[in-house]
Order: C-alpha cells, then sequence, then structure tokens
C-alpha cells in the first residue's frame, strides 16, 4: 500500500462504481424534469428520455395547481403542516430526551435505551395498523393529528441527539454552569441546545424527510382527501391511470412530483454542512 | 463501544423481524352468511324521505356528478363523496375501518371480486331485507350473480365487463392478420405478426391475476369454490388446462409484451401498434377513448376467440355498490344505492361518461346498441359488447380472499412468466399458497 492517509490513491475501479452510482441516481431525477415538460398526447408518444414537440412545463405547472379546484395546493399546506408540528415537534423531542439520556444518571435509563434501540429497527409501516386501531378508539382517526402526533416520535433522531451529546457537551461544562447557579433548563436552553445546533439540523433534516416522505401512515389514517399530505394525493392520482374507469393523468402526477420534491433538495443543500458533521459525529473518539 | 453497540441492534432487528410481519394481515372470523329474511322497500322509502347524511366510497369517475344530481332530486339527504384510493388501497382501508369497529362509510364501491370477502367477514348489509330481490330482472345474470353471496344480495351492480377481443385493425390489415375466431388461431396469428415485425405483439400480458382468473373463467375453468367455511381450490381443472396450454406457448414463444398493464409505457404501446390486440372487458372503450389519442381510427372489436367456435366469454373487472353494517342508516344507504344503480337519471349520468352498464334494460336499447363509435372509426361496437354480455359463462366465484390472492398472485404465478416457464406449476405455487392461507383465516380448504 503506498497510498497514505494523506495523499489517498485515486481507485479507477471505484470512480467507475461512483460514476454509476451517480448516473443512477441522476437519470430518473433527469427523466422527472424532461417528462415534466411534456403533454399528456406527447407522454404516451415520445421516448421516455427526450423532450417533446412541445416544452408544456409552465402549462403543466398551471394544470397541476388548478386539477380537482386545487387540491394539490391544499395537499402542499397539509404537507407543510405536518412538516412543521411533526417533524419540528420530532426534533425538540428528540433533543430534550437525547440530552437527557446522555447527561442524567436516573434509573431505567439502560431500560430506555434498549427501548429505543429496538424502536429504531422497528419499520413504521409495521406499527401502522396497531397504531390505526388505537387512533380509532380515541376517535382521532381521519384527522390531521393521527398523522402528526406518531410523527412526533423519531427514536433514531434520539440516537444521534444522544451520541452527539454524549462527546459535544463536555460534564465538566455543565458542572461549572450548575456551580454558576444556573438551573437545569437554563442550562438546557443556552448551553446544551448551542452546542447541538449541528446534531439537531440532522435531526430536523431527517425528521422532515421522514414527514414530507411519508406514506403509509396517513394512506391509513386518512380517508378524507383534504387532509392528504402530497404523498398520498400523487399517489390516488397516479392510481387514477388503473382499472375499469382509467383515467390517467401521468402528467400532472409526474409535475406534481417534480413539484414535491424542490424543497427537499433545498433542504439538503441548505443543511447539507450540518448533516455531514452529524453522520460523523460519534464516530472518532477524540 | 462499537462492537457492542452492534451487537445490541443486530438483537434488536432480529425481535423486529420477528414481530413485525403481521402488520397487514387482514380477516375476521365471523360468519356472515346467515341470509336476512325478505323484506319490502318501505323502509327504504322512509328513510328518503326523512333525510339524513351519509357517507360513499367510491374511485368511479361519475360519482361526483351522480352525488350532485342525487342531492339536487332529494335535497334533505346530503352525501359525503370521499375517495380513499383506488382498488387496494380503498380495500386496504375498508378492512381497517371494519376491523376497528368504526370509521367506514355508509355505502361503498365493492368490485365484483372482493364481493364474496367483505359479504362473508360480515361487514355488509344483506339488501334483500329491504326487497332489493325484487330488481333481479333489471341486471345481467352474471353482474346479478357476482353481487350474490350464497342468497344474500350485498350490492347492486353499477356495471359490467363481458369481454370481446380489441384489436388494432390497422396492425392487423398491415400484415395481413385475419380476425382470430378460435385461440387456436389467435397463436397463429401472434407468430405471424412477431415474426413479421419482431418490434410488435399480438398482446401484453405479464402476468396480472384479474386477467388469469378471467382467462380461465372463459375455458370454463372453476377453479374456486366455497360453501360456508369450507373452500375447495383446483387451478389444474380441464378449463385451467385449456387456457394454459394455449397461453404457455404464448409465453415459452415470447409472443407476449413483458409491458405491465396501466403504466405509461402500456399507454404508449397501445396508441404506436405495439400491442396490436387485448383480449378484456367492455368498459375498455372508455379507457382507449380517453386516454390513447393516438389509436383512434385504428382500433375494432371483435367477440372473444374460443375453444371450440362456440361463442362464450367471461366478465372482466366491474362493481357493485354495497351498505355497509356499520352504517348508523342503513336504510338510507339502500336508498342511495337503489338511486345509483337503478334510476334513469344516475345511469344516464354513468353511460354518458363512457362507462359500460350492468342494466338489461340499457344493454337491450336499440340507441344504446346501435350507437357508432366515433373512435372505433365509426364501428357499432356495443353491437358486439351487448351481445357478450349475454355469453357470459355460468357458475364462476371467486375466493372468500380474493384481494390476498391477487396480492400473492406475482410472488407465485408472476415468477412463472418472468423465467418463462411452465404457467401451471406457477398456478400449483399459487394454490399451495391459497390453501395454506386459508387454513390459517379460519377457512378449511383443500386443493383439489
Amino acid at each position: 500500500m503506498v497510498a497514505t492517509f494523506l495523499r489517498p490513491r485515486r481507485s479507477v475501479l471505484l470512480t467507475g462504481v461512483m460514476s454509476l452510482y451517480l448516473l443512477y441516481t441522476l437519470i430518473p431525477l433527469l427523466w422527472l424534469v424532461i417528462n415534466a415538460s411534456k403533454t399528456r398526447e406527447a407522454l404516451f408518444s415520445t421516448p421516455g428520455l427526450w423532450f417533446g414537440d412541445q416544452f408544456a412545463l409552465f402549462a403543466n405547472i398551471a394544470e397541476t395547481l388548478s386539477y380537482n379546484d386545487g387540491i394539490f395546493l391544499r395537499w402542499v399546506g397539509n404537507t407543510v403542516l405536518y412538516v412543521v408540528l411533526g417533524a419540528g415537534g420530532a426534533t425538540l423531542l428528540a433533543t430534550a430526551a437525547g440530552y437527557g439520556l446522555a447527561k442524567f444518571r436516573f434509573t431505567g435509563r439502560r431500560a430506555v435505551f434498549a427501548v429505543v434501540l429496538g424502536a429504531i429497527a422497528i419499520p413504521p409501516s409495521a406499527l401502522a395498523v396497531p397504531t390505526f386501531l388505537m387512533f380509532t378508539e380515541l376517535g382521532l382517526t381521519n384527522t390531521p393529528w393521527a398523522v402528526i402526533i406518531p410523527s412526533l416520535i423519531h427514536p433514531f433522531g434520539l440516537y444521534l441527539i444522544w451520541v452527539y451529546a454524549v462527546d459535544g457537551i463536555p460534564d465538566d461544562l455543565l458542572e461549572s454552569a450548575r456551580i454558576d447557579g444556573a438551573g437545569e433548563i437554563r442550562i438546557f436552553r443556552t448551553v446544551a441546545l448551542r452546542l447541538l445546533a449541528p446534531g439537531i439540523a440532522t435531526v430536523a433534516l431527517f425528521t422532515t424527510v421522514a414527514t414530507w416522505n411519508n406514506y403509509f401512515l396517513p394512506l391509513i389514517m386518512l380517508s378524507d382527501q383534504k387532509l392528504f399530505p402530497l404523498t398520498v394525493g400523487l399517489s390516488q392520482w397516479s392510481a387514477q391511470a388503473q382499472g375499469v374507469n382509467a383515467r390517467p393523468i401521468y402528467d400532472l402526477v409526474i409535475t406534481g412530483s417534480l413539484l414535491m420534491i424542490i424543497p427537499l433538495i433545498a433542504a439538503f443543500l441548505l443543511l447539507q454542512r450540518f448533516w455531514q458533521s452529524g453522520l460523523a459525529a460519534g464516530s472518532v473518539k477524540q | 463501544m462499537t462492537t457492542r453497540r452492534h451487537g445490541k441492534v443486530a438483537v434488536a432487528l432480529a425481535a423486529a423481524l420477528a414481530l413485525g410481519i403481521s402488520g397487514c394481515s387482514s380477516g375476521s372470523s365471523s360468519d356472515g352468511s346467515t341470509p336476512a329474511a325478505n323484506g319490502t322497500q318501505d323502509a327504504v322509502d322512509a328513510a328518503l324521505q326523512q333525510g339524513g347524511e351519509i357517507t360513499y366510497w367510491t374511485w368511479t369517475p361519475q360519482a361526483e356528478e351522480q352525488v350532485a344530481a342525487f342531492q339536487q332530486e332529494h335535497p334533505n339527504v346530503k352525501v359525503k363523496l370521499e375517495n380513499v384510493g383506488t382498488g387496494n388501497d380503498h380495500y386496504t382501508k375498508l378492512q381497517n375501518v371494519i376491523k376497528a369497529g368504526s370509521g367506514a362509510p355508509d355505502v361503498a364501491q365493492v368490485e365484483y371480486k372482493a364481493m364474496p370477502q367483505f359479504a362473508l367477514t360480515d361487514a355488509l348489509v344483506d339488501l334483500n331485507q329491504y326487497g332489493f330481490g325484487a330488481f333481479e330482472k333489471d341486471y345481467t345474470a352474471s353482474t346479478w350473480a357476482s353481487s350474490k353471496v350464497g342468497d344474500g344480495l350485498y350490492g347492486l351492480p353499477q356495471d359490467s365487463g363481458p369481454m370481446a377481443l380489441f384489436y388494432n385493425k390497422k396492425v392487423f390489415d398491415q400484415y395481413g392478420i385475419t380476425v382470430p375466431k378460435t385461440w387456436d388461431e389467435y397463436l397463429a396469428a401472434a407468430r405471424k405478426l412477431h415474426a413479421a415485425d419482431p418490434t410488435k405483439y399480438l398482446a401484453a400480458d405479464n402476468g396480472d391475476s384479474g386477467f388469469t382468473t378471467s382467462m380461465i373463467w372463459q375455458a370454463g375453468g372453476r377453479p374456486f369454490n366455497t360453501e360456508g367455511k369450507s373452500v375447495s381450490i383446483n387451478l389444474a381443472d380441464p378449463g385451467v388446462k385449456k387456457w394454459t396450454a394455449v397461453w404457455n406457448q404464448m409465453l415459452s414463444e415470447k409472443l407476449l409484451a413483458q409491458i405491465p398493464p396501466w403504466n405509461e409505457e402500456w399507454y404508449r404501446a397501445l396508441g404506436n401498434g405495439t400491442i396490436a390486440s387485448a383480449p378484456t372487458g367492455a368498459w375498455w372503450p372508455g379507457v382507449l377513448a380517453s386516454s390513447v389519442a393516438e389509436g383512434a381510427g385504428q382500433w375494432a372489436v371483435a367477440p372473444m376467440p374460443t375453444y371450440d367456435g362456440q361463442p362464450v366469454t367471461a366478465e372482466s373487472g366491474g362493481s357493485a355498490q354495497s351498505v355497509l353494517k356499520q352504517s348508523k342508516n342503513p336504510a338510507l344507504g339502500a336508498a342511495f344505492v337503489r338511486w345509483l344503480n337503478n334510476s334513469r337519471s344516475s345511469i344516464k349520468i354513468f353511460l354518458d361518461t363512457g362507462g359500460f352498464p350492468a342494466t338489461t334494460a340499457d344493454l337491450g336499447s336499440a340507441e344504446f346498441r346501435d350507437k357508432p363509435s366515433e373512435y372505433f372509426a365509426g364501428q357499432q361496437i356495443n353491437q358486439v359488447l351487448t351481445a357478450a354480455a349475454d355469453q357470459v359463462a355460468k357458475g364462476w366465484t371467486y375466493l372468500p380472499y380474493q384481494l390476498y390472492a391477487d396480492s400473492i398472485y406475482n410472488d407465485t404465478v408472476g415468477k412463472a412468466y418472468l423465467a418463462g416457464t411452465d404457467i401451471n406449476s406457477g398456478l400449483m405455487d399459487w394454490q399451495k399458497a391459497l390453501v395454506d392461507y386459508g387454513n390459517q383465516q379460519g377457512f378449511s380448504v383443500k386443493a383439489g
């Protein structure tokens, strides 16, 4: 091995694999952009990876926003609501709980930790039906709460904050804050939150993506179209192309999908550096 | 530290896998086949007089207009229309609210294939109690039979899908193919077309449970039989073998375009001649006319090919509307169903938007039968399609867990399609899985 830590050797194989992966990632995006610019007829009559005769992107956007009395905008509003309350609340809870688990010793701490780790491994869709039955008992199905409340729980976010807080907040610092007479709440607000900021941004990004893309839970919980988030709404539009009464509106589904991923791409670009540092957190012992 | 953490994660993961699988199973074990006493429509008329509010779950595109017309005729009734999803999404939700014991709509669309499943889990109201048995003469024999389970009547038929052969006349003419009357001729035509132009296929089929069951139905197979809680499954009966004898050849000689139905590529292939024919339900012209603009003037329809030249066909798709037991006002729900599928004003809306009826009055009317279709270059397509409605083979029933059966079709028969191997062996895998599942669900299921 000639390569050193400071000067890594460039591997043809790895570069090749990464380039393939890049193509694999970008081609669907490219397909989405190209096909969002086609008319409904051209979508079915022209090759998938090249433009149609007409550039209809803006007409498509206009129709997407106005189809079915502008239900798409309603879905955007719902999604934003679920993300702000659901992902926002999840981030807050994960931060408080992760910090608490990392910095306080109390009975049952290990048990809580084991439950959290276990919860990470359970796919949320496996819990959707039991959650649905529980929410029916509470009379909360087909309300926004049915989507927001389960979204508040994000075990992986908690775990991430916990890992981050263990190394990121020196115990001595907390000790001296206590000696200076600060209460625990104040320490959390003024000291811990600031030190945890990169971790919080990472968790916020994760929970935002999870809530933004949440499909199965709202699918099961909601029956009123006016409460749907974008995922369920678009899939309903897409399903219109099937079966006896098929009325495909793939042009609107594709344009809607394009519009839907733009905020996520923006969030990734803005929060990228936090995300990277957050991922690296805990991997190296200082 | 690191290794210990991994150890814990691995343990938790294993626990979750053991726990997590049971998420989506359905099924209730109560037996709902107790027949209700035959009643009269008085209760329904009274409920309609009194008015109230009901909820209706459907994904039919006509529903909005129909509900508006209903509310105009009956201003004291408010119908809350909800589209909770197409097909499986709709059924998943319906099963969940039934299991939860509340939250169900008063009226729901139920496809014929799903009717036994919901009727046998005691979710639907037997409409005989409102005297709806009197409507039997208004509907085709096959849709009426599909709305019944045992003696119970669990819905009124909305549409039907007697099968016919839709073909691209332009492609047929170009390659000198005559319209096949038997399945042997169909196979020969498929070979001829694909040999003349390897980019073209006579049919597309990459494994579709609805198509498979309908083709078995037409061939005379009756693989699913239910008697109360005992079910027998025989996916190797003579009818099944008749169909697979032809279709295995289509598959092994690569004469079937492997394009999944309903996706964007499929719609394109219907427009540009890649898929030159489709044996499918009478609702198909509506799909073509609304969504395959490129094929206008090219398509035509002929009776279904048969095995022995004797005209016979099967149903593909179609739905009834049912009243749910959870409904707090089932009589009003029944009143809405009666209006929806048995009144002139509602059926007119349904027909105007390209639906294919289940009502004999419409199928028999000269106006409907002789209307030339612009999309089909002036062909009087309904003459072929209404004739098909009278030729549907009798005695077919779906499984009382057909939705589950459809959902695992791809893991069994679908694999045979993928590998291009014997469909019969795929059907045997399907049968085995269905026998096992049925027994787990409290049925007594035997093979053969």
